[in-house]
């Protein structure tokens, strides 16, 4: 009876090994990993509002209309209505924050041809022209008023 | 002595694991109470993407906006958006030319004749599917889909491991250098949130791309999405993608 009772005790040792184990891995479980993992699933829910939090640099059309009425109103009759000011001013947050932060001046000619020059790839409604055969490659503004780009206008 | 030995093992045993669980209580004590709820709820919206290619001119702006507003790197092959050109000629319609000058970030130049085949240009962007295989199979809970239908990346979870990227039937991931984290597009999470259509859609100036929120009764897109033949990336991935493509050509890969 006594041997088999020394074979029981370096099993407890072991088992006492064990729990001390798993009692490190709880602890150590509990300090690392953030509370808010597996809220919503397999992830840290903290995680949502970290990418939610990042600046903007696009105002949105909406704060333009706030201030600039007019060149809304100047593009109403114009198909050009539909564009975003952003989509050729540029991003302008940091203007629409601060008035005083300049404007850059837009990109007049290349950004005219980006979605006017003919490519066979574009849509046929879309409005193209090839510049050379168009005005000699002149300056589109010396025609057109970019918000309002009809010529039968006035 | 080996009465002594057990007590030992024990008292230890029992101090081991009350420490564990005041350890365990008070993490939960100094949490607090989570962070003041915003007016966004998750529960309330559903994200997808419409895009009509039948409107899409191949400017470049959603390219150019997608950048500037998340901060992507210039350099060529870092995009969380671009534009594929694709020419299919009608002799071999299975062997469709593909290409993406820069992703399309400075528009297209002519390339091909009128009447030779046929030409048109598809964005692409993450389709923040339902059922994403690149969230399936991060290894450490860095990637996921929220509530709210839209899959985002931990940039503290991440190890870099690149196997979301690998996993992504639509080649929409890449590895950040700066941060050496896998990243991607977020839908402008952080513009939807407050109320703001993405940067990308933003800009678009043919209104080929709109944002949708297929969980809001009164979105255009459900009249969109009815009136019209839709169809997404890859079907047979099953990957429940939500970017819903009209006049999508089955060239399209």
């Amino acid at each position: 009876m006594r041997g088999s009772f020394r074979d029981f005790e370096h099993l407890i040792r072991l088992a006492g090994i064990f729990v001390a184990g798993l009692l490190l891995f709880a602890v150590a479980r509990a300090e690392f990993v953030p509370d808010d993992f597996g809220k919503y699933g397999h992830y840290r829910a903290g995680a949502i509002a970290d990418v939610a939090a990042r600046p903007m640099a696009y105002a949105g059309r909406a704060r333009c209309t706030e201030c600039h009425e007019d060149e809304v109103n100047e593009a109403a009759p114009a198909k050009h209505k539909v564009i975003s000011c952003e989509t050729c001013h540029g991003a302008l947050l940091k203007h629409a924050d601060d008035p005083a932060v300049d404007v850059p001046k837009a990109d007049g000619q290349a950004l005219c041809l980006r979605c006017h020059a003919a490519n066979t790839g574009k849509p046929t409604h879309q409005p193209t022209i090839v510049a050379k055969e168009h005005s000699d490659e002149d300056s589109c503004v010396s025609c057109h008023k970019p918000h309002d780009p009809r010529m039968d206008q006035e | 002595m080996e009465t002594t030995r057990r007590d030992f093992l024990m008292v230890g045993t029992k101090l081991l694991v009350m420490t564990a669980a005041t350890a365990a209580a008070f993490e939960h004590v100094v949490a607090g109470t989570p962070e003041a709820v915003t007016t966004y709820s998750t529960a309330e919206h559903w994200w997808a993407m419409l895009i009509d290619i039948e409107k899409c001119i191949g400017g470049g702006h959603c390219v150019r906006a997608c950048k500037t507003e998340n901060g992507v790197l210039d350099e060529p092959m870092y995009f969380r958006t671009w534009v594929e050109r694709y020419h299919v000629n009608m002799s071999d319609p299975d062997h469709p030319i593909v290409d993406s000058p820069d992703g399309g970030i400075n528009g297209f130049t002519e390339k091909y004749a009128d009447g030779d085949g046929k030409t048109f240009f598809v964005p692409k962007l993450c389709n923040h599917c339902a059922d994403s295989p690149c969230t399936q199979v991060c290894p450490v809970g860095a990637t996921f889909r929220t509530n709210d239908g839209v899959v985002l990346i931990d940039k503290d979870y991440c190890v870099g491991c690149r196997y979301c990227v690998q996993a992504c039937p639509y080649g929409c991931r890449y590895l950040d250098p700066r941060t050496h984290t896998a990243d991607k597009c977020t839908l402008c999470y952080h513009r939807l949130t407050k109320g703001l259509v993405p940067a990308c859609v933003e800009v678009c100036p043919t209104g080929a791309r709109q944002i949708a929120d297929l969980k809001n009764p009164n979105d255009p897109a459900h009249e969109f999405l009815r009136t019209h033949k839709i169809q997404v990336l890859k079907p047979q991935m099953a990957t429940g993608a939500k970017v819903y493509y009209n006049g999508l050509d089955g060239a399209v890969r």
